[in-house]
């Protein structure tokens, strides 16, 4: 168990291995080993993150799809409102059409009578006269009747 | 394995456990263990050489199987001194833990290669007579790294808390600052710094010295008989399987004590 000066070599040696170490071997190294985990962070992150934004967007997606539903079913049913008010108008008018068509025949239909009436009051009259004349076996001066028959007529 | 002399369990042991020493002056210290220093030498530059070539190429991309082997070691690593050191370690503790723990493994895992055979091989191929593989079974270098780590603590001290608070530490912790307890403080602190690198030294020098004596030992029991041989063989087996335990284990503890003595030196009391 001899001390030597190999003690002080072995130092000597030791000494540069540590230096050698701690200058070329460690901080290459390390310096890659903690690139690479910034590396793998920065990805697990973004996959997070990602994920997310999918999460986010679905859900928009789902909103946006639900808003056009509703905004079809509204359109739905303004048309249909507008359909039955149009109806109703029509309606409306065709009544009303109807009945100034129905007033008007009635109108003239009354025209008519009227006017018959008066033919036939002075077919009336003629044949009363042609009927008197008959009877009477005489003209009858018709000139000096006419204002009884007239009376007649209007009476009737 | 000698041939000169007869061989006898003392002289068989004797020569493995001899260094291949070179003489640089005139007394017993100015001398130099060659196979400790070449083998471990070799190790570090094959060690640290093979890391940094892994290193160089390395990417921060998808790494290849043998960048991943790298990351896997380094990152255990910094792992366990994160768990102890509370600073910033990439600087110097965690580089130093690498650096203590591969050297260590690979000088502990010398304790592999079968003793015999090995002697045969550097006293045939390279006309060493006297040639120890395992630089951890030699007390220099475990005290070479021990002592390293104790200036590195004192120096991690002073410059943490400056020279007048790392004095004042010595005289008024752990126990207060009453001056009538400065001199248990300061015999107390005494201790705890001639302990710490020889319990860190020797703990190491300890096991591996152990194992080598134990892979002596069975083989001189080979060397007895045919019951010898049988027995020394399994059991040769079972403490080569046990070593590999041993061996890692030793690595990682005096890495753990490198980097919880460097720790203690950056925490004030």
């Amino acid at each position: 168990m001899d001390i030597t000066f190999t003690l002080i070599a072995q130092a000597l040696t030791f000494a540069i291995l540590i230096w050698f170490t701690a200058k070329f071997i460690w901080p290459p190294l390390m310096t890659a080993i903690e690139t690479r985990q910034k590396t793998i962070a920065d990805g697990l992150a973004a996959g997070e993150r990602g994920k997310h934004d999918l999460d986010l967007a679905a859900k928009r997606s789902a909103e946006m799809l639900r808003e056009a539903k509703q905004k079809a079913a509204d359109i739905l049913a303004a048309g249909d409102k507008r359909a039955s008010e149009i109806i109703e108008a029509a309606k409306v008018q065709a009544k009303v059409e109807g009945d100034r068509i129905i007033a008007g025949s009635k109108a003239e239909l009354e025209q008519e009578v009227f006017r018959a009436r008066e033919q036939l009051r002075s077919q009336v009259s003629a044949i009363a006269l042609a009927g008197a004349g008959k009877i009477l076996g005489r003209e009858i001066d018709a000139k000096a009747h006419n204002d009884l028959l007239d009376k007649l007529v209007a009476e009737m | 394995m000698s041939t000169e002399h007869a061989l006898t369990p003392s002289s068989y042991i004797t020569h493995h456990l001899t260094f291949n020493s070179q003489s640089i002056g005139h007394s017993s210290f100015w001398s130099l263990h060659m196979d400790t220093l070449i083998v471990s030498g070799l190790l570090g530059l094959l060690t640290f050489g093979m890391l940094w070539w892994v290193v160089r190429g390395a990417t921060a991309g998808v790494p290849t199987k043998r960048q991943a082997v790298v990351e896997l070691l380094v990152e255990f690593i910094d792992d366990q001194v994160k768990g102890i050191f509370h600073g910033d370690r990439s600087k110097f503790i965690a580089p130093l833990a690498l650096t203590v723990f591969m050297w260590v493994l690979m000088m502990n895992a010398m304790d592999f290669l079968p003793i015999d055979v090995m002697a045969w091989v550097y006293e045939h191929v390279f006309g060493q007579e006297h040639w120890r593989a395992v630089p951890t079974s030699d007390i220099n270098t475990t005290f070479a790294l021990a002592l390293s780590v104790w200036f590195l603590m004192i120096f991690f001290s002073i410059k943490v808390k400056g020279l007048g608070g790392w004095i004042h530490e010595l005289f008024c912790a752990p126990f207060g600052s009453n001056p009538l307890i400065w001199p248990a403080n300061f015999l107390f602190n005494l201790i705890e710094y001639v302990s710490k690198p020889l319990s860190h030294a020797l703990r190491l020098f300890g096991n591996m010295y152990a194992g080598e004596i134990i892979f002596l030992l069975l083989g001189m029991w080979a060397a007895t008989g045919l019951v010898g041989t049988i027995f020394g063989a399994l059991l040769g087996a079972g403490w080569a399987v046990f070593h590999i335990l041993i061996v890692v284990l030793q690595a990682f503890i005096f890495m753990m004590l490198t980097v919880v003595y460097l720790a203690m030196a950056h925490e004030s009391h």
